[in-house]
């Protein structure tokens, strides 16, 4: 399946990029498709912990599982006010 | 009143959309971007946003707040792109029939949306830029300074 990804902030400026698609197995979670990013980029690795994560504008938590066609924000620390 | 601007917010504006006869007390917050931060001089902030998704996130900050005090209206705006030196970033007004809710409801509102919307501070500084809340040390590695509360 195909999955849509929008970064932002510190993550667009190190993809070079406010948009990507990206293949990843059926049933494949978040958690998959961040350590799919991961291996792609190892820089990421360390950003782990503080990354948080929107399936079509919802916070989810790691386990969700993502569905053809969903848009997937990689959502740095937020520092908006 | 929800919005995200890419212009000077009009103050007066997100007052005047939670104006309501029947209330006692407006409170207005008004974040303004900051000349220094951690001993160092800031020449601009720069503001990105995830729209779609900050726009519903600033919603459901306004649901709740209607469910938790006897409010009678709330408005946040919040400015992005470049935002010069003392001018305001963010505008929350809530009114109600009597002043501690709207205080209450109003600090609450501000506190939440540091925490969940997807809005991003960039720091210009003289001799170089750092995204604010992203550094966190060995987390986001780039910056050395301490997150802004």
């Amino acid at each position: 399946m195909i999955v849509r990804l929008r970064f932002f902030a510190s993550l667009r400026e190190r993809f070079k990029a406010s948009a990507a698609e990206r293949t990843l197995a059926d049933g494949a979670t978040v958690a998959d498709l961040w350590a799919a990013l991961c291996r792609e980029r190892p820089d990421l690795e360390p950003l782990s912990k503080s990354v948080s994560f929107a399936v079509n504008r919802e916070y989810v938590e790691r386990d969700h599982r993502l569905s053809e066609g969903d848009e997937v924000a990689l959502i740095p620390p937020v520092s908006g006010g | 009143m929800f919005q995200i601007v890419d212009r000077q917010i009009d103050v007066t504006a997100v007052t005047a959309a939670v104006a309501d006869p029947k209330t006692g007390a407006t409170v207005t917050f008004i974040g303004t971007t900051r000349d220094h931060n951690e001993g160092r001089a800031v020449t601009r902030l720069e503001y990105e946003a995830y729209p779609e998704m900050a726009l519903a996130e600033m919603r459901k900050i306004g649901e709740v707040a209607q469910q938790r005090w006897p409010i009678a209206a709330i408005a946040i705006v919040h400015r992005i792109g470049v935002v010069p030196i003392g001018e305001a970033s963010v505008v929350i007004a809530v009114s109600a029939g009597h002043r501690a809710a709207a205080f209450e409801a109003c600090h609450f509102a501000i506190d939440r949306l540091k925490e969940v919307v997807p809005i991003w501070k960039k720091e210009h500084f003289d001799g170089g830029e750092v995204w604010i809340g992203s550094q966190g040390g060995e987390e986001f590695p780039g910056g050395a300074v301490a997150p802004v509360k």
